[in-house]
């Protein structure tokens, strides 16, 4: 038997306290796969708030310590695009001395949002649906344009038994979230955001599905406010038992 | 709407095109068709991609010995019999227009489509000195009736519905038409064709200077270009330093991409190439030609942070697929060059301190990037003058105070963890359903339009032990 997958979940901000159960979740789908899962101590924020916003001095403190604490961990997942692009490909150009730049492009090499390392790490599309209806998939900026990572969350919901994926017009388009841009211009925000919206209710889907937090916390924010029968789950919230 | 003054701030500016209703469908349906045509354009054309890399490529090589190509530019501009100025800011700029129009007893001049004649204002300053400038491409012709600037950088008309148009032509033109563009166009057209007959002086900007031959190239729709370039005594062609292009045989690699980027045209349906004035033996062209070569701060930013936006084609694509410009249009950008390309634009020609909202006017998707034929990485520029204006202490300080403490709590994981203890507490009057929808201050920009989750009962942090627990059963 080969030696067990060793993974380490990255909970990020915004899973760890507004979204747990997408953490949950995870953890109990990669066990369900054979991965030890472990959740190394010490973890907040990868920092991309800071980057983006262009507090990069203080961007480069959070990568320092965020590479520290993974530095033992075999493979990383990451629950969000945005993030996982933050530690693939800002981290090691924030961090200027030798040693620590080398750690950060360790890390990178390892790093892996969830479907990505489902699909191109484990080789597994086949699940089980956790819900039932019709789905429709909202690709999230980073995940799509900064990762290249069109294919691996379709695959995933292409495969699940039980449900249908339907293809959501402008499903590249932005959600409108964009970290501090929601509330910098929260006008703005909303009018891209009910764009996406009627998007998704035009599909007629019970359920848009992302990979991202901070797509959902803008599209559950905007579906809740309008009483929207429509719900927003994390990926990890419609993959059911391995099948 | 009309153009809204920049002592309003910018998420007012913003607000109030929202509103706009006819600002709204004419953005729709025109961004909505250009994404649609510029796709179906590159969908057809499988060698664009390899062509794409190619253009960005020689963007960089002519930028790597701009003063090189340059040389090699003016001297066979004039070795052809034309006059080459340079002018380091937009003041000089306009005063050599305005010499050349003096000199040569101009009184009207005819233009066509040019961003860089709006970077410097030309028209307030020909207008001031007795010389009628008169736009000569449709959009430009409409919006000049309107008294208003450009929205787009090629379709300057873009927040005007034709129903407005036809309104506008009623009332400036004294002409009654159907808000049907055929028949609005043919009125233009006439109204046009007296202009082109009368004017001195001919204006027109410059999308490729090909150094090699010294030909400037006007790459246009209506062939108003043609008029504006052969038929005044005079020429003028403003042109971005950064314009230049070594050979013909790149100006082809550029041509290829161009209107593709632009409108979905394999090519737009007049290119060009203006050899200098007419010469012995020749029928038509003017008897002088001019070429005003543009710094305005270009040439700094090819040691700056901006100098990818040098490569800048200005097709306008990343406007269109920019969901913010998409749902403000240009004129709430306040300055010459909207959407995003134009952010930075503006930071190039007025400093950082200019953008010190506008640098925040964008998500950061990266469809822009995915749009521009040269692949200018438009997001991480962004992020870069964010960058600058955190650096040089442009950003307000109550932002830089909350930015300060939440990088002083990510390295603090104890009171990271504390401080979800303690907003789960702060939270409790404000949580309903699952839910908050009402929030105090800074935090309402949120929750005015959208709910947000209140912070976990317990949380994944909390939850670990257990799940731990769980692996050992």
């Amino acid at each position: 038997m080969s030696t067990p997958v060793r993974a380490s979940l990255m909970i990020t901000c915004l899973a760890d306290v507004l979204y747990p159960e997408v953490g949950e979740r995870i953890v109990r789908l990669l066990r369900g796969l054979g991965v030890t899962v472990e959740f190394p101590a010490g973890q907040t924020c990868c920092g991309l708030p800071l980057f983006n916003s262009g507090y990069h001095a203080a961007a480069a403190d959070v990568a320092r310590r965020t590479v520290k604490i993974f530095d033992e961990a075999g493979y990383v997942v990451v629950p969000s695009g945005s993030c996982a692009w933050m530690v693939k490909h800002e981290y090691p150009g924030l961090l200027k001395a030798p040693a620590a730049r080398a750690a950060a492009a360790r890390l990178a090499a390892r790093t892996y949002e969830l479907s990505q390392f489902l699909v191109r790490v484990l080789g597994r599309r086949r699940f089980r649906s956790a819900v039932a209806g019709r789905l429709t998939y909202h690709d999230s900026c980073h995940l799509l344009r900064g990762l290249h990572e069109a294919e691996s969350p379709r695959a995933l919901l292409t495969e699940l038994g039980g449900v249908e994926l339907v293809e959501l017009p402008g499903s590249d388009e932005c959600c409108g979230f964009g970290g501090s841009f929601a509330v910098r211009l929260p006008e703005v925000s909303t009018a891209i955001l009910d764009k996406k919206l009627a998007n998704v209710e035009a599909t007629g889907a019970d359920c848009v599905v992302a990979c991202d937090a901070g797509c959902l916390m803008q599209m559950r924010g905007g579906l809740s406010r309008r009483g929207s029968r429509v719900r927003a789950l994390h990926l990890a919230e419609v993959l059911g038992e391995p099948a | 709407m009309s153009e809204p003054d920049l002592a309003t701030p910018f998420r007012e500016r913003a607000g109030q095109a929202l509103d706009d209703r006819f600002l709204q469908e004419a953005l729709t349906i025109a961004t909505t068709k250009f994404i649609t045509l510029r796709r179906e354009a590159f969908d057809a054309f499988p060698q664009g991609e390899a062509l794409r890399d190619q253009a960005r490529a020689i963007k960089e090589a002519t930028l790597q010995r701009l003063d090189h190509w340059l040389e090699m530019l003016i001297d066979n501009v004039e070795r052809r019999g034309g006059h080459v100025h340079y002018a380091t800011g937009a003041d000089e700029a306009r005063r050599i227009v305005l010499d050349i129009a003096r000199r040569t007893g101009a009184r009207m001049a005819v233009k066509s489509k040019s961003m860089a004649t709006e970077e410097i204002h030309l028209n307030d300053a020909l207008e001031a000195a007795g010389v009628t400038p008169v736009e000569t491409d449709l959009g430009e012709y409409i919006i000049q009736l309107a008294h208003e600037r450009p929205s787009h950088i090629i379709a300057p008309a873009i927040h005007k519905t034709k129903g407005q148009v036809a309104e506008l032509f009623r009332r400036e033109l004294n002409r009654d038409a159907a808000p049907d563009p055929e028949v609005l166009t043919q009125i233009a057209r006439a109204e046009l064709r007296q202009k082109f007959l009368q004017a001195d002086l001919g204006i027109t900007g410059a999308n490729f200077g090909v150094a090699e031959t010294g030909t400037v190239v006007l790459v246009t729709n209506e062939g108003n270009g043609r008029m504006v370039t052969s038929l005044p005594r005079v020429h003028v062609a403003v042109m971005g330093v950064e314009k230049v292009i070594p050979s013909m045989t790149d100006l082809a690699v550029f041509l290829a991409i161009l209107a593709r980027s632009a409108t979905g045209q394999k090519l737009s349906v007049y290119t060009s190439l203006v050899n200098g004035p007419r010469r012995g033996g020749e029928l038509e062209g003017p008897e002088e030609f001019h070429l005003v070569l543009l710094d305005n701060g270009r040439i700094r930013q090819i040691a700056g942070p901006l100098r990818e936006a040098l490569s800048c084609l200005r097709c306008g694509a990343c406007l269109n697929v920019c969901p913010v410009y998409r749902q403000i249009g240009g004129h709430a950008y306040g300055y010459t060059y909207p959407g995003p390309i134009g952010i930075l634009l503006t930071a190039m020609l007025n400093g950082p301190g200019s953008v010190k909202d506008l640098a925040h006017a964008s998500s950061l998707c990266g469809a822009c990037v995915d749009a521009c034929p040269v692949r200018i990485d438009i997001p991480r520029m962004l992020i870069e003058l964010r960058r600058e204006l955190d650096e040089q202490r442009i950003a307000p300080w109550p932002e830089r105070v909350v930015f300060g403490a939440f990088a002083w709590l990510l390295q603090r994981p104890a009171l990271y963890r504390l401080s979800a203890r303690l907003g789960r507490l702060l939270q409790r009057p404000l949580a309903r359903n699952g839910r908050i929808r009402r929030l105090p201050l800074f935090f309402g920009s949120w929750t005015r339009t959208r709910d947000l989750p209140p912070i976990a009962a317990r949380t994944f942090h909390e939850r670990w032990a257990e799940l731990e627990r769980e692996a050992r059963r």
